[in-house]
């Protein structure tokens, strides 16, 4: 299955990252978003409210971000694919519903183009702090899926690619963007329709006497069936047997969250994206994603000028974490060097599977701009060491 | 002695989810009642029961959305109506009903009450009000009276009390109705012609918690709270909502008090966008096992 032509605007548009981000949602299906404005993540639905109509489709600016977070979620159960945006503060307030999401199973996409922070911090200025709590943010146990782009064009190609992963996942996928990405303005090249696949929503085929909302297939994943359709479909957020019938028992929990795990945990190797470069023979290698990818390519240059050897890795999937790659690449270098515009998060899971193995530097920063590539080649020179 | 089966067919019993009785409510507890009226009211309607959607948050009332047979969404503690404006939204087909608590729905999701009256969007609410938090084990509500007792006002509760249907008649309801759990064949009554209705409809329920707030107030068994809405109860309908403040002891004003015509939210974007608005089929099409690439 493929876009539909009447909604992509194929061609090349000199655009920011939030206006490709948009289009790429749109090329991906989504028709409905609920949203509320937060800088630096409010372009997108300004765009999108524009785009809407347009497309069939319908954006509200809801009372909060809660509320947002909630709206899609009904938007999808009525048959539709629907996003929201935010960034920091609103994707705080939104963690309950990720949480709701995950154990529902609904398919999602939510958007936060990460500001400084805690707090109000630093509204209009880049930061990759958010980047734990996508992973963990709500309560409870979860997995997710989180990507990272580092350019307006994978802006547009990511959150393409985020909707089709929630389809095929039925999990909530979340686009990690940041402000310099948000609004830095490249050249988008957005191709026809034909060549945008898109994951179709598992929409059953069964009559409501044999299907049961939450029967896994193959893969784990069950099938959907939308409000209106007949199925009578029963979704809560307590914990539920294949029926969808609330069983407060610890044997349904097991069963339960470990599927939520399994589904992601078995395709890990099929969903690792990374980009990278030079790995063979290196002694250093920068691992790093999103805006600070770009900033560290400087670092990288100076200390290859230098006669260092040095690698690098991109996370464009951050979670779930590219673990048997980096298990099979620590043995093989000195260091692995991961700046990042937090004061280290996903770096705590970089040590956890290079332990013993290999040297890791983090390059902390607290956002408000991006590294001086001199204090990532000062750690990549420590790490040659 | 030959004994003959009578076969009894409960009117309502395809409309609950036979498979999940007994309910978890308390002997006494008004709930199931308002259900009854509800049911009934649902069966003398012809609305189509296969696109009718119930919704709930979270609470003893909230459960109402997993006992009804029909497409059940039980959300997170008080942001059903959210969930239920997205549904409407991206569906205008749909029935959307909500169904749950006042905690839920005008404490924690008291915005939201406000913005769906506001924008009017087209869901009906019923609100459960029994005046306190009863999942949780009898705390105070913003329904709860002045001066009453709960878990967590011990020494009663220093707040005045919300009147839900003068909040919403402001913000901008279409239809605004109150009754009481002894009120069934009025409330039906005001269901039905509720689910008629289009619009931001709202219809609040009193009912006995016995459990917490009758027996922390001293108020008696479920029986008695019966006897004292009968008692209390004043039918005015039309009734200004600033003259139907609910004070300890006083009169219980009920009825439907709004009624009144105002284009709903979806109703009032497609004129507003006019000739902007192109009507697209969503492009969802079902799953092929071997249909997508592996690409996407
Ligand atoms: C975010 C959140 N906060 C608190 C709770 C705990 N909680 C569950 S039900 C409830 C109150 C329910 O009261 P009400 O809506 O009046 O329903 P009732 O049980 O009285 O019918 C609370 C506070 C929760 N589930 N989620
Ligand atoms: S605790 Fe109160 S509201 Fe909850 S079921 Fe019992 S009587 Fe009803």
């Amino acid at each position: 299955m493929h876009a539909d032509p009447r909604c992509v605007l194929t061609g090349t548009h000199f655009i920011n990252g939030d206006a490709a981000c948009c289009e790429g949602a749109i090329a991906a299906g989504a028709r409905f978003a609920a949203g509320y404005p937060i800088t630096p993540s409010t372009e997108i639905v300004e765009r999108f409210a524009a785009r809407a109509p347009e497309v069939g489709g319908l954006f509200i600016q809801m009372e909060d971000e809660i509320a947002s977070s909630i709206a899609i979620q009904g938007m999808v159960w009525a048959g539709q694919k629907a996003f929201t945006v935010t960034s920091g503060p609103g994707f705080s307030l939104m963690m309950e519903h990720i949480g709701l999401a995950a154990m529902t199973e609904t398919p999602v996409v939510f958007v936060d183009v990460q500001r400084g922070g805690p707090s109000t911090g630093l509204p209009t200025l880049p930061s990759q702090g958010d980047m734990m709590q996508a992973r963990f943010g709500s309560h409870g146990d979860y997995a997710v899926i989180a990507l990272s782009p580092n350019s307006p064009q994978e802006c547009f190609d990511l959150a393409v690619k985020a909707f089709n992963l929630a389809e095929e996942f039925r999990v909530p996928v979340m686009l990690m963007m940041d402000e310099c990405v948000g609004h830095m303005t490249e050249r988008v090249v957005i191709p026809p329709a034909e060549q945008i696949p898109i994951y179709p929503r598992r929409h059953t085929k069964k009559p409501p006497e044999q299907f049961r909302l939450y029967e896994p297939g193959e893969d784990l994943v069950p099938e959907m069936a939308y409000a209106g359709e007949g199925y009578k479909i029963y979704v809560t957020g307590l914990t539920h047997d294949e029926r969808g019938y609330p069983s407060l028992n610890p044997a349904t929990q097991k069963k339960l969250i470990t599927r939520l795990f399994e589904k992601i945990r078995r395709a890990a190797d099929r969903l690792v994206m990374v980009e990278a470069d030079r790995l063979e023979g290196a002694d250093v290698v920068v691992v790093s994603y999103g805006i600070t990818s770009r900033v560290a390519m400087r670092a990288v240059q100076a200390a290859r000028e230098k006669g260092i050897q040095v690698g690098t890795l991109r996370l464009i999937c951050v979670w779930p974490f590219p673990e048997k790659l980096i298990r099979e690449l620590a043995p093989k270098v000195k260091a692995m060097v991961m700046p990042e515009l937090n004061m280290g998060q996903v770096v705590i899971e970089l040590e956890r599977c290079a332990v013993g193995q290999c040297k890791v530097i983090s390059v902390p920063h607290a956002g408000g701009t991006v590294h001086d590539p001199a204090e990532i080649l000062d750690a990549i020179e420590r790490g040659a060491q | 002695m030959s004994t003959t089966e009578l076969e009894v067919h409960n009117p309502v019993e395809d409309l609950l989810r036979q498979d999940r009785l007994p309910t978890i409510w308390c002997p006494g507890c008004g709930i199931g009642t308002t259900v009854n009226s509800f049911a009934h009211a649902l069966l003398k309607q012809d609305i189509d029961l296969k696109k009718t959607v119930i919704v709930s948050g979270i609470g003893c009332s909230g459960r109402v959305s997993g006992y009804m047979n029909l497409d059940s969404f039980h959300t997170t503690h008080g942001r059903a109506i959210p969930f239920a404006t997205g549904l409407k939204l991206a569906n205008p087909e749909l029935n959307v009903i909500v169904y749950s608590g006042d905690g839920d729905l005008a404490s924690i999701g008291g915005n939201h009450l406000i913005h769906a009256a506001r924008r009017n969007i087209d869901i009906l609410v019923v609100c459960i009000n029994n005046m306190i938090y009863a999942m949780t084990g009898g705390q105070a509500a913003a329904t709860t009276p002045s001066s009453a007792l709960s878990t967590t006002t011990p020494y009663g509760a220093f707040e005045p009390e919300l009147n839900l249907v003068q909040l919403v008649d402001a913000a901008g309801a279409s239809f605004v109705a109150r009754w009481t759990a002894y009120h069934v064949v009025q409330l039906e009554r005001t269901i039905e012609k509720a689910l008629k209705k289009k619009g931001f409809r709202f219809i609040e329920v009193l009912s006995p918690c016995p459990t917490y707030f009758q027996r922390k107030n001293n108020m008696g068994d479920a029986l008695q709270a019966m006897l004292d809405y009968k008692k209390r109860s004043k039918i005015k309908h039309g009734c200004p909502t600033w003259e139907t403040a609910l004070t300890p002891g006083g009169d219980i004003i009920v009825g439907e008090f709004v009624d009144r015509e105002r284009e709903d939210y979806l109703t009032r974007m497609r004129k507003q966008l006019g000739p902007h608005y192109s009507e697209f089929p969503p492009q969802l099409e079902e799953h092929e096992s071997e249909g997508c690439s592996k690409e996407c």
